[in-house]
């Protein structure tokens, strides 16, 4: 589904990837571990198309993005511990908004199915502003899912949760997980990242340094690897 | 098609926050007031030479309001990353730019017209007779002014002290707009048939087609990271 | 070999600029109406001529970058505008000293002098844009479209200031032919190449700086990794 190679970004002196391949499959579940500034946020940030990359090439479901990216853009959903949305905006609208943007059939009747989805019935009308921040992330998935894309991508997304926040995200990720849908997941929170994840890969100063299957995986004897590995690092 | 609906949505969106919040329109237009205030201590308000410097003065007021509200252009949308949400969508990216235009102009023209009637009681200028001239003249400075202003405040949002470079960068490339404005604007109070003018109204109009046309090209350099 | 190159220009500008003088104040014959403060004209003009080409420059290497993304450009377009800011502070000193006596005044609304008046300050903005940016990559990228947009500016700019206010500038050097004498020409274009070689020459010298600064950058980055 998605297919990464030799994928190099660097600003001006500084390189924030030096070569990253991945390949993910459809309806996988793939969680990226690495320290901050291990260049997470480039990397989705580049297959989503918000950053063109320096070298190197990435194609999602057979189009190549640096041809096609207006096309992918249809397919792709982004949750980040930003939510995207406009505070002074009620949630409808903002739902209604992106429905728009992303030209979904019946904007109206989309964004009330997706508010009940995520539990924030009784709340549509109220201004963002005035949200938790769980509510926010909440609001927030059902944004990215407003065009059912069959990729999601999240940077970050238990980044400002409260415990029941965290679980509330952990039950919407499982019940996003289906067959047909390919996510990507970036995180340094060992526990979260393991729970929900098919394969699990390790990127430390802009390269991937382990990939594994979660089922091959404790907690705990995943944490002896990620520790050896960003404690070598310099 | 669905091209333009996108930008109609993303226009409709900066007025339905704006309406909300009334942020932008309230300071812009305490601040043009502000300014033709000031002015009036400045000069003389019951002299002679006051019908020959308050296009000037109108003008001053319009242009330092519209630079207050160019500021707030893309605060919105930085703050929850929403510049991110808006660049995700499957859309041309210039979208996003004329969505942003199309609602500064209609703020700056909201606040010109309503500036009118307090520029005609300060300085005692009779402006409902050239009324039709002179939104005309606005509107086409307002485009000057909005096309490059809108692009340039996509720079001062991502820059240290952003807010004092806008001005910086803009007034200097705004100079041949302003001085058109000014000098249509004094023909026209002063009753000039249109002929006198219509070389200052194609001076706009050449300056909003190349700026807007380049705007459209270097958009998406700015926006990307 | 650019090394090379390089030192041959700045010797040419070198010897050209104290030919330049000499045809200057010496050769060229006194104006009968000016006087000899009329002799700062040849300068002034050839750095007038010079600041133009220094804009260009950048505007033409802002195109380069955008479309190429190759840090050269940037460095390029960067140093350009350096020297047309010097440049134009040369202009902006010389021919207020020049007016004066002939004008009666330092300063005119003129509408080669408001020109490059705003010139100054678009690419004073420029500059300080640059400063103000610390990522490489989005100051190149920035700073390449106030260059084009600042340089297609200009003649805009002219136009509108020339029918502002009529210009009381001399026109020396009209089309249908110079109404200078012959020994004056030959001064201005004796001027105009040492100028415009002193520009070449100290643009490359200020690229190379540049491209020593990151040299130094990279060997530090090398150096904090081995340590």
């Amino acid at each position: 589904m998605i297919k990464v190679s030799g994928l190099r970004k660097s600003y001006g002196s500084i390189d924030a990837l030096r070569g990253i391949d991945l390949n993910v499959r459809m309806g996988e579940f793939l969680t990226l571990f690495g320290p901050n500034g291990a260049g997470k946020t480039t990397l989705l940030k580049i297959l989503s198309t918000i950053i063109a990359p320096t070298s190197g090439s990435v194609i999602i479901g057979g189009l190549d993005l640096k041809k096609a990216n207006y096309e992918i853009r249809k397919n792709i959903g982004v949750i980040s511990h930003k939510t995207f949305l406009y505070g002074d905006l009620s949630a409808m609208e903002n739902l209604i908004f992106y429905a728009k943007m992303y030209d979904v059939p019946n904007p109206k009747a989309r964004a009330a199915e997706l508010i009940r989805e995520v539990g924030l019935r009784g709340r549509e009308d109220h201004q963002v502003r005035t949200f938790s921040r769980g509510m926010e992330q909440r609001l927030s998935i059902a944004r990215a899912l407003i065009h059912d894309p069959s990729i999601i991508y999240l940077d970050e997304p238990y980044s400002g949760l409260d415990q029941h926040a965290a679980l509330m995200l952990g039950n919407l990720l499982k019940k996003l997980h289906t067959q047909t849908r390919t996510i990507i997941m970036t995180t340094h929170n060992i526990t979260h990242g393991l729970e929900i994840s098919d394969r699990i890969v390790i990127q430390i100063s802009g390269k991937i340094v382990y990939e594994g299957e979660t089922k091959d995986h404790t907690v705990k004897s995943f944490e002896k690897v990620y520790f050896e590995k960003v404690g070598k690092r310099d | 098609m669905a091209y333009f609906s996108k930008v109609l949505h993303i226009c409709m969106k900066d007025l339905k926050v704006e309406v909300r919040s009334k942020e932008r329109i309230y300071s812009m237009m305490v601040f043009s007031l502000l300014v033709m205030v000031i002015f009036n201590f400045a000069f003389d308000p019951g002299a002679e030479y006051i019908r020959e410097v308050a296009p000037g003065i109108l003008w001053v007021a319009l242009i330092f309001s519209a630079t207050l509200g160019l500021n707030k252009t893309f605060a919105a949308e930085i703050d929850q990353d929403c510049l991110q949400g808006l660049m995700l969508s499957p859309m041309d990216r210039t979208g996003i730019y004329f969505g942003k235009v199309i609602s500064n102009i209609l703020f700056s023209l909201i606040i010109s017209l309503l500036t009118l009637p307090f520029f005609a009681v300060f300085f005692n200028i009779p402006l409902l007779d050239v009324l039709p001239q002179l939104v005309l003249v606005i509107s086409l400075t307002i485009i000057g002014f909005i096309s490059v202003g809108t692009l340039f405040s996509a720079i001062s949002v991502s820059v240290k002290g952003g807010d004092m470079m806008l001005p910086l960068l803009l007034f200097p490339i705004e100079v041949p707009v302003i001085i058109a404005a000014v000098k249509a604007t004094g023909m026209i109070l002063d009753g000039a048939p249109m002929m006198d003018y219509s070389m200052w109204l194609k001076v706009l109009t050449l300056f909003d087609v190349i700026f807007v046309m380049i705007a459209f090209v270097t958009f998406e350099y700015l926006i990307e990271e | 070999m650019r090394k090379m190159i390089t030192n041959l220009i700045g010797l040419a500008a070198a010897s050209l600029i104290i030919v330049a003088l000499y045809m200057a104040f010496l050769y060229a014959p006194t104006e009968v109406t000016m006087g000899h403060v009329q002799r700062i004209f040849y300068f002034h003009v050839a750095f007038a001529w010079t600041s133009f080409i220094a804009f260009f420059v950048t505007f033409a290497a802002s195109i380069a970058y955008l479309v190429t993304r190759k840090k050269f450009w940037d460095t390029v377009a960067a140093s350009s505008v350096e020297l047309g800011i010097a440049f134009s502070c040369i202009i902006l000193t010389t021919g207020p000293i020049w007016a004066r006596p002939v004008w009666g005044a330092y300063w005119t609304w003129d509408p080669r002098l408001v020109t490059t008046l705003i010139l100054l300050f678009i690419y004073t903005a420029y500059h300080i844009l640059r400063g103000a940016i610390t990522e490489e990559t989005k100051r190149a990228r920035y700073s390449a479209v106030i260059g084009i947009i600042g340089f297609l500016d200009v003649p805009i700019v002219y136009f509108s200031v020339n029918w502002w206010s009529r210009t009381i500038h001399p026109d020396v050097i009209k089309p249908e032919g110079a109404a200078l004498a012959p020994q004056m020409l030959q001064s201005l274009y004796v001027a105009l190449c040492a100028v415009t070689l002193f520009y070449l020459y100290v643009l490359l010298r200020r690229i190379r700086l540049e491209e020593l600064r990151d040299e130094v950058s990279e060997l530090r980055k090398k150096v904090l990794k081995e340590s």
